[in-house]
């Protein structure tokens, strides 16, 4: 199919109508407000249903109603919506809802910067409201990742009866790329036969709860929620190793750094430097054994890890997962500010000096 | 083909869907005029975007004497859709050469209504960007649906089309034949004049047997891994 020329937050909206989304529940705020743009006028031409919410604690709370009733829905917000997106995100993993989050990440804390950011690390990977609990959360670095990524969510979402989230930092929600429309293969999915849509003759009445008076039941639905987490951690990691084979420098990024480091990697090479770029594409479940791995590879001699975050969050995941086995150091930009090719190029050098 | 044929009246008011170029075109144009010996005002009146907008090129405009006014300088990315006292400069001094960068959409284009009757005073050309590329604006029903959209919302009249059809790195000549065929259909339905073909310079020789001229751009608004 021919290529077509997308911005990343309309693209984002026209794959979840492609993946089969039944209802939208936003509210608007930069640099994602494209995405209900482009629903609110693309959602109803489709027989599908948008709502602008009053605010995004009621648009997180009508996707858990949405989902309850089985319906596939989706959210999308910045940095202070998903903020206040949080204790809904806890109830709906709490009640084992499906749906898709869409975090277009601003510049933080606080209202921050409408620029781009991706400081909502921690947020999005440890789990953000209260409670025992984790979400998928998919980290797309161009358009057409984003867009492939978004089918998957939903089915994903689906699978394991539990919110994804879709982490991407404001400059792929603004930015135009090229994309192409591709099949991506549908999972087998369960019924939802949990779903609250009327009792139609069944023996039992579903319930759709996160509330347990009894605490050795909360205790044994804590237990089934860890096991969830245990089996979304073994099968569904994605990461990337770019010219990782022979590399010296591994540099490890996310999102739009990614995208610089595959620049720098292209500067460093052609001085001489033989770097390498490791990219989780799932934040959790965190690539923790994959990047072990290569850390342990004799040719590694150092890790950077590059974020748009003032002292960095993931790289706490990227120490665990290193284990000390070689140095981890960090550069990052905060507040709005795109760490450069140049940039990234001179601490990486400084990177592999301080370990030599 | 050089900038002032482009621009054949004091004003040039760049529109059209948003994503088609508009401040690619804009930036290359204002800098060809001023390359070219004029006088340049450019204004970026871009209310809808939050990224990627002329007022990023400010620098490099100044550097080539153009002055550059933005709809909210004090504080650029304050989000608020402030419009410029300075705009009545360009829409009052005679002896410069005007480019108007616009926010994309009718939506885009509302900031241009409260001045309709100053810029109707002057010598302007409101200019459709056209991108076949972009899905919103592929057929010749929707980019003229789009058009019309944008004169009923600034009450301004379209003089030319511009075809900027392109695919970032990966753009073609063939690309910008298909943009051409796209335009010369909307300019067959409407009346409306193609006024050139945006291209790289590398794709100008290439494109030279369409049968109206190519605007040859550099890249300007680039992306920060390019």
């Amino acid at each position: 199919m021919a290529k077509e020329l997308w911005k990343g937050n309309e693209a984002i909206a026209e794959a979840a109508i492609r993946a089969g989304c039944d209802c939208f529940f936003g509210y608007p705020i930069t640099p994602q407000s494209e995405v209900p743009e482009y629903l609110s006028l693309h959602m109803p031409q489709h027989g599908k249903v948008f709502v602008q919410a009053e605010s995004e604690v009621a648009a997180i709370n009508m996707v858990y109603g949405a989902a309850a009733s089985g319906m596939r829905a989706m959210t999308s917000s910045s940095s202070p919506g998903i903020s206040l997106k949080q204790e809904g995100i806890s109830y709906l993993t709490a009640s084992e809802l499906p749906c898709v989050i869409v975090n277009c990440m601003r510049g933080g804390p606080g209202l921050g910067t409408i620029q781009p950011g991706q400081s909502d690390y921690y947020q999005a990977t440890r789990g953000g409201g209260n409670g025992d609990y984790r979400t998928i959360c998919l980290a797309p670095c161009n358009i057409q990742e984003a867009v492939d990524l978004m089918q998957e969510a939903f089915d994903i979402a689906d699978t394991y009866r539990n919110p994804v989230m879709v982490l991407m930092d404001g400059l792929t929600g603004q930015m135009m790329e090229p994309i192409e429309w591709r099949e991506i293969p549908k999972r087998e999915l369960p019924a939802k036969d949990w779903a609250t849509t009327g009792k139609h003759g069944r023996d039992h009445t579903n319930f759709i709860n996160s509330l347990y008076m009894v605490p050795e039941e909360c205790d044994a639905h804590n237990a089934h929620l860890l096991e969830k987490c245990a089996l979304m951690a073994e099968k569904e990691v994605r990461c990337e190793a770019v010219k990782c084979d022979d590399a010296e420098i591994v540099i490890t990024a996310y999102g739009t750094p990614a995208r610089i480091a595959l620049t720098a990697l292209d500067v460093l090479r052609a001085e001489g430097v033989k770097a390498g770029l490791f990219r989780p594409i799932t934040l959790w479940p965190f690539p923790e054994k994959e990047l072990h791995t290569l850390a342990g590879q004799d040719s590694v001699k150092a890790v950077l890890d590059v974020e748009m975050s003032a002292g960095g969050q993931m790289i706490d995941d990227i120490r665990l997962a290193v284990l000390g086995q070689k140095p981890v150091s960090y550069y990052g930009r905060a507040g709005g500010v795109i760490p450069t090719v140049e940039e990234i190029v001179e601490a990486a050098k400084k990177a592999l000096k301080e370990a030599e | 083909m050089n900038a002032d044929a482009v621009c054949t009246h004091r004003i040039s008011i760049i529109t059209g869907h948003y994503g088609t170029g508009k401040t690619e075109f804009s930036v290359n144009l204002a800098l060809q005029l001023a390359a070219e010996g004029h006088q340049v005002m450019m204004a970026d009146l871009d209310i809808v975007n939050p990224y990627f907008r002329s007022r990023e090129r400010k620098a490099q405009l100044q550097n080539a004497g153009i002055r550059l006014i933005s709809s909210s300088q004090a504080c650029s990315d304050a989000d608020v859709p402030a419009l410029p006292a300075e705009l009545l400069t360009i829409l009052q001094n005679r002896d410069l050469i005007g480019v108007l960068d616009i926010g994309g959409d009718p939506v885009g284009a509302r900031v241009l209504a409260r001045f309709r009757d100053k810029i109707t005073a002057e010598d302007y050309q409101l200019i459709y960007v056209l991108n076949a590329n972009r899905p919103e604006v592929r057929t010749p029903e929707r980019a003229i649906q789009y058009l019309r959209a944008i004169e009923l919302t600034t009450g301004l009249t379209c003089t030319g089309i511009v075809n900027n059809t392109h695919l970032c790195g990966e753009t073609t000549p063939e690309e910008i034949r298909k943009g051409a065929a796209l335009a010369d259909q909307v300019s067959r339905e409407t009346g409306i004049p193609v006024l050139c073909h945006v291209a790289e310079t590398r794709f100008a020789e290439a494109l030279s047997d369409l049968p109206e001229p190519v605007f040859p751009i550099t890249i300007q608004m680039k992306k920060p891994w390019e």
